[in-house]
């Protein structure tokens, strides 16, 4: 018994040993870099503390008349076009999901991976593909033009990309509502329809509350990635439609001012953080309820 | 109804690949357009395989993704051995949390949250080349390890606990204990972690964009510079060309995860018999 005891506690220098690499390394290359973007928000290039890139960021404006100041209106359309976007691939990937789960489980496992695929595609190569589609006179005008059909002006829109954006994420919000419905136990369906339960009733009482969580998951994989992409708006939006991650993008690799994209980055970190409480928060009363 | 979600589930596997399908049919295209289809030829696959630039970046993308997966899993698996046995719940709850910013976090701010330490590191110590293959080969170390560390912890969760302790019982030294009874129950998860950081690492390009040095060029990297402009069938040619191997990648994976389930199987069923025999 006393061997044993000593083996243990021996054990759990062990395993204290470990951790220690990793704990080092999360502290160091996780938590540290965040605060440095607080530090490079605050501070000007000399790294004295000042407020200044809170306040350009705020009350800049390109000319007088602008009624919104320049990142303002940068930082709305954001989360516009990825609002837009995360709700259409609810809209697109709750019915699949559905309808993947209650396939046979060789159906299930087939249509998982065909899903997957383009997700392991290179995504700068796929947008810009997407590219090629819309140009004015790109693949979809070429034969729409050969059937007669008028030429559409998609690229460097908004609605282009909204369509990027979609395409790029859809997978990321069928499959987590996908595993969350997978684990549903059939007998809970079947008896809220012996319950008297129509059609509509199932889905809205029983499978929607029960597939929160796979939504919830699936919002913030589509907003997140979303809201602060920059290769879909340059490749798809054109100068007319930049987005934070445009505009980060040009201030470290272009005008150098770390300070200013670091701010930028800190709102828009601080945005998300709001907008994913409130969502979880939404989704525990729910529960609770 | 069911005539209704096939069609339906068609016309979404349809625009999820039909760009993918147009990226493979213009590759090879005869003419240097990238709307007409016009005659067919190899010429952009050959393009591609003088491509000097290219070849090297993929060298480097294989290098980096090889040292931040093998680096990512052994940190990793000893972080997730640690945090299972963790008795002290709120530095359980404290590492969870920690763990799980990479993930949550835009990859924009995992990129440049790391470039702003490293360039005031740099700076601190007078470097004239602040970001290198060092600082990208952390950060995707840092993006990987919680991946690695997110399969290895339901392995061990799913483990009988009276294993180690038995061999511990028997006279094994914890170290002894840990490499003969617990690695190999963990392998499974400690191999599906390895390669998700393997790939992970792989297809990054926004967190390897504002870490790279000047001189480590990566794929993603060089797919970025490459369609800055408006470019030749040659993408299509490289995207076809990456599209096959993933598929060839992922097949393999499926032949090896059936054929470990299949012996995973037998294994139990020879266990179970065993218990009858007793």
């Amino acid at each position: 018994m006393k061997n044993r005891n000593a083996a243990l506690r021996r054990g759990s220098l062990v395993q204290r040993l470990a951790l220690a690499p990793y704990s080092f390394w999360a502290v160091l290359f996780i938590v540290v870099p965040l605060f440095f973007i607080a530090f490079y928000a605050f501070t000007d290039e000399e790294l004295h503390f000042t407020t200044e890139n809170m306040r350009y960021i705020f009350t800049y404006k390109t000319d007088e008349n602008a009624s919104l100041p320049f990142y303002v209106t940068i930082f709305f359309r954001s989360f516009k076009l990825s609002a837009i976007s995360t709700v259409i691939c609810l809209l697109l990937g709750y019915p699949l999901a559905y309808r993947i789960a209650h396939a046979s489980p060789r159906m299930q496992s087939i249509l998982i991976t065909v899903i997957m695929i383009p997700m392991w595609m290179n995504f700068l190569l796929r947008t810009y593909t997407w590219r090629m589609i819309m140009l004015d006179k790109g693949i979809l005008n070429t034969y729409l033009g050969k059937l007669s059909l008028g030429p559409i002006h998609l690229i460097n829109t908004e609605a282009a990309v909204i369509i990027g954006m979609v395409y790029d994420y859809l997978p990321y919000m069928i499959l987590p509502i996908y595993s969350v419905m997978a684990k549903m136990d059939p007998k809970l369906l079947e008896a809220a329809r012996d319950l008297g339960c129509n059609g509509f009733g199932v889905l809205r009482r029983v499978i929607w509350p029960l597939s929160l969580p796979g939504v919830i998951s699936g919002i913030n994989m589509v907003l997140i990635p979303s809201v602060s992409t920059f290769y879909i708006s340059q490749k798809l939006g054109g100068k007319s439609n930049r987005l934070i991650g445009d505009e980060i993008e040009d201030l470290i690799y272009y005008n150098r001012n770390l300070n200013r994209a670091a701010a930028i980055a800190f709102v828009m970190m601080v945005l998300l953080l709001i907008f994913m409480a409130i969502l979880q928060h939404r989704a525990n009363k729910r529960a609770v309820a | 109804m069911k005539v209704l979600s096939k069609i339906y589930t068609g016309l979404i596997l349809l625009f999820l690949f039909a760009p993918i399908a147009i990226m493979i049919v213009f590759s090879f295209n005869g003419q240097q357009s990238t709307a007409v289809m016009s005659g067919f030829s190899f010429r952009w696959y050959e393009a591609l395989a003088d491509n000097a630039r290219l070849l090297e970046s993929l060298r480097n993308t294989l290098i980096l993704a090889f040292s931040a997966a093998i680096v990512s899993t052994i940190m990793g698996t000893a972080a997730a051995v640690g945090i299972f046995r963790l008795r002290k719940k709120y530095l359980r709850v404290a590492l969870d949390t920690v763990t799980n910013i990479p993930m949550i976090n835009p990859d924009i701010i995992t990129g440049i949250s790391l470039m702003l330490m490293f360039v005031f590191v740099g700076r601190l110590f007078g470097l004239a080349n602040k970001l290198s293959f060092w600082t990208m080969l952390i950060a995707h170390i840092t993006f990987c390890l919680p991946y690695v560390i997110l399969q290895v912890l339901p392995k061990l969760q799913q483990m009988d606990k009276s294993l180690p302790e038995a061999a511990m019982d028997l006279g094994c030294t914890p170290l002894r204990a840990f490499f003969k009874v617990e690695l190999p129950e963990l392998m499974p998860g400690i191999l599906t972690g390895m390669i998700m950081a393997f790939t992970l690492s792989l297809d990054d390009f926004v967190i390897s964009y504002f870490t790279m040095g000047e001189d480590f060029q990566t794929l993603p990297i060089f797919i970025f510079n490459m369609t800055k402009r408006d470019v030749k069938p040659t993408v299509y040619a490289l995207a076809t060309v990456i599209f096959f191997v993933i598929l060839a990648l992922l097949m393999l994976s499926n032949l090896f995860d059936s054929e470990t389930s299949k012996s995973l199987k037998e294994a139990k069923k020879k266990k179970k018999a065993k218990k009858q025999a007793i």
